[in-house]
């Protein structure tokens, strides 16, 4: 009993990291692009939305200016990555180490500050889960709803071709490295906002808070991916799947950690399942292209 | 419509690799022109029709589409005068989009990329109409991924692409090399069918010298990076493949090696 009463904790946090997770996959799944960038720009919203909440702002004007603080973090790696000519990857970890010294200003030069949902007029808090839960669907909603919109439009083509094709999209007149920025300006605007929704949730900001977040949103987008792969086809569905993903992550976690895993060990743990989930389709793959093989020498011989 | 003048080009300069892809390449195309172009292996085809379309910059010289010097525009800024069709099937389209998004990203070529839906009810229709005219079956498929689709119906529907908004300059870059002879057969007569229609300046590279003679209305050699035979109308039309081979044997001094010409 004491298992399942944990369980509506695990969901709320999952659907928060899968709005982190919705943005991994804009760079991940759209843009074709690993982008480290999260590790920080999760921490600096969470940050931007405690100090701000702390010094009195309102709480949707905090929220507001974490989601662009985000977007300014991705406006770096997207201009290290196609103005200086760095591979993303490298881009986005150069922005994260940079956005370590960043968020610790934002803390006040402190590691941590806290933010008592008694206090102040949060959104949710792990006080009150089930509010915290539907707030958070909500959040998903609206998140899901303008990206549907947005990537439907004239701009969202070409930013879905440069993802897919590059050659493809110059041709036809797309500026790929603009669509590039934009697409990571928007996804880490969407992550710094899952780290304001979790720095209430968690009632703090930690200057070490979105460390191995690009762990969870790609174990969330992958594990949506292959659980309803299948049947989620259409862009806002397919979304969706990463945030269910999130939320199928925590409760394993909660699981895994309820069943004696030590709490220091999950980052392993973390990093072994995804590992594992990002092998699948290489191995299915593998597997596949066998069959077809021994097949063909099958009928071959007879 | 179209001046190349002194280009050069050389790739990786002073390696062990270096290659001197072009050698000051003058070509002048007039309006309606559709040029064949031929060539042994690394004649400098590909990287002339690359320089074009600003893939990679030149070292010297000036490219003029339309009387508009763009030998310093980006890629993706010349593209607005520019149609293209590539080798592999696989480039010319994005194959994780619907075939209608591909077409209505084709059909923004060179306009700006605004907040406007990314296809309308309207192209939708249109587009419909245009997939039957090309008779491959494609017409009740508008919201299938382009990445289901056979090469030939992939490049049929780039070559759609590349005329969808009428470019200044149409470039084929072997766009038939990698598909079954029935298939190239069938993109050919299209292709034909389009520049006829829209009156299109076009450059076609080819491997196939039978197409290069009967196809367009000049055709142009290449070697080492030069034109070495320029030959339009009556005096192309009479043209045959031994002909051709002669005539590189004599300008080159050697004689014309382009595996798949020679297969073909």
């Amino acid at each position: 009993m004491d298992f399942l009463a944990s369980l509506p904790g695990a969901a709320a946090q999952g659907i928060i990291w899968g709005i982190m997770a919705i943005g991994v996959f804009l760079t991940y799944r759209v843009l074709d692009v690993a982008d480290l960038t999260v590790d920080g720009s999760f921490t600096t919203g969470g940050a931007v939305l405690v100090m701000c909440t702390v010094g009195g702002m309102n709480i949707y004007l905090a929220m507001l200016l974490a989601f662009i603080a985000g977007c300014i973090a991705g406006l770096v790696t997207g201009i290290f990555h196609t103005a200086f000519g760095i591979p993303a990857i490298l881009a986005g970890i150069l922005t994260q180490l940079a956005l370590y010294s960043v968020n610790l200003r934002i803390l006040g030069n402190k590691a941590n500050q806290t933010l008592s949902v008694m206090k102040y007029d949060l959104l949710l808090s792990l006080r009150y889960i089930n509010k915290s839960i539907i707030v958070g669907f909500i959040f998903v909603a609206i998140i899901i709803a303008l990206l549907y919109w947005f990537f439907g439009t004239e701009l969202g083509h070409s930013i879905r071709a440069t993802g897919c094709n590059q050659a493809m999209a110059r041709a036809n007149g797309i500026n790929t490295d603009k669509n590039k920025i934009i697409g990571l300006v928007l996804s880490n605007g969407i992550v710094a906002l899952s780290g304001a929704l979790i720095s209430q949730y968690q009632g703090f900001a930690d200057i070490n808070m979105g460390r191995g977040a690009i762990v969870i949103g790609l174990a969330a987008v992958i594990i949506g991916d292959v659980v309803f792969g299948k049947i989620f086809k259409n862009f806002a569905l397919r979304l969706l799947s990463a945030v269910f993903g999130g939320i199928i992550y925590y409760v394993v976690i909660t699981i895994v950690l309820r069943m004696g895993l030590n709490a220091n060990d999950l980052k392993l743990f973390s990093a072994l399942v995804v590992a594992l989930f990002l092998g699948i389709p290489f191995w299915k793959n593998k597997i596949v292209s066998k069959t077809i093989k021994h097949n063909k020498g099958g009928a071959g011989n007879a | 419509m179209l001046e190349i003048k002194g280009v050069h080009k050389t790739f990786n300069p002073g390696t062990i690799n270096e290659k001197k892809a072009l050698t000051g390449l003058d070509l002048v195309l007039n309006e309606g022109d559709f040029v064949t172009v031929i060539g042994g292996n690394g004649a400098g085809k590909s990287t002339m029709l690359n320089m074009i379309a600003g893939v990679y910059p030149v070292d010297c010289g000036n490219i003029i589409i339309d009387g508009i010097d763009v030998t310093k525009l980006p890629e993706h800024k010349r593209a607005k005068f520019l149609g293209r069709v590539f080798q592999d099937p696989m480039t010319g389209t994005a194959a994780n989009m619907e075939i209608a998004e591909n077409l209505a990203i084709a059909a923004r070529r060179g306009l700006a990329r605004t907040l406007k839906p990314g296809v309308t009810k309207k192209e939708k229709a249109e587009f419909k109409e245009l997939l039957k005219s090309l008779d491959l079956g494609l017409e009740d498929r508008l919201t299938s991924k382009v990445g289901l689709l056979s090469g030939g119906q992939r490049q049929a529907v780039t070559l759609l692409m590349a005329t969808l908004k009428k470019p200044k300059l149409l470039l084929l870059d072997e766009h038939t090399a990698a598909l079954d002879p029935k298939t190239a057969k069938k993109v050919l007569d299209m292709t034909q069918q389009i520049v006829a229609k829209d009156n299109l300046t076009t450059l076609m590279i080819t491997h196939n010298m039978h197409d290069a003679i009967r196809v367009g209305n000049r055709l142009i050699m290449m070697n080492n990076g030069k034109i070495i035979f320029d030959v339009s109308g009556e005096d192309k039309a009479k043209l045959t493949t031994a002909d051709l081979l002669e005539k590189f044997k004599n300008s080159a001094g050697e004689d014309l090696d382009n595996d798949r010409m020679l297969l073909s």
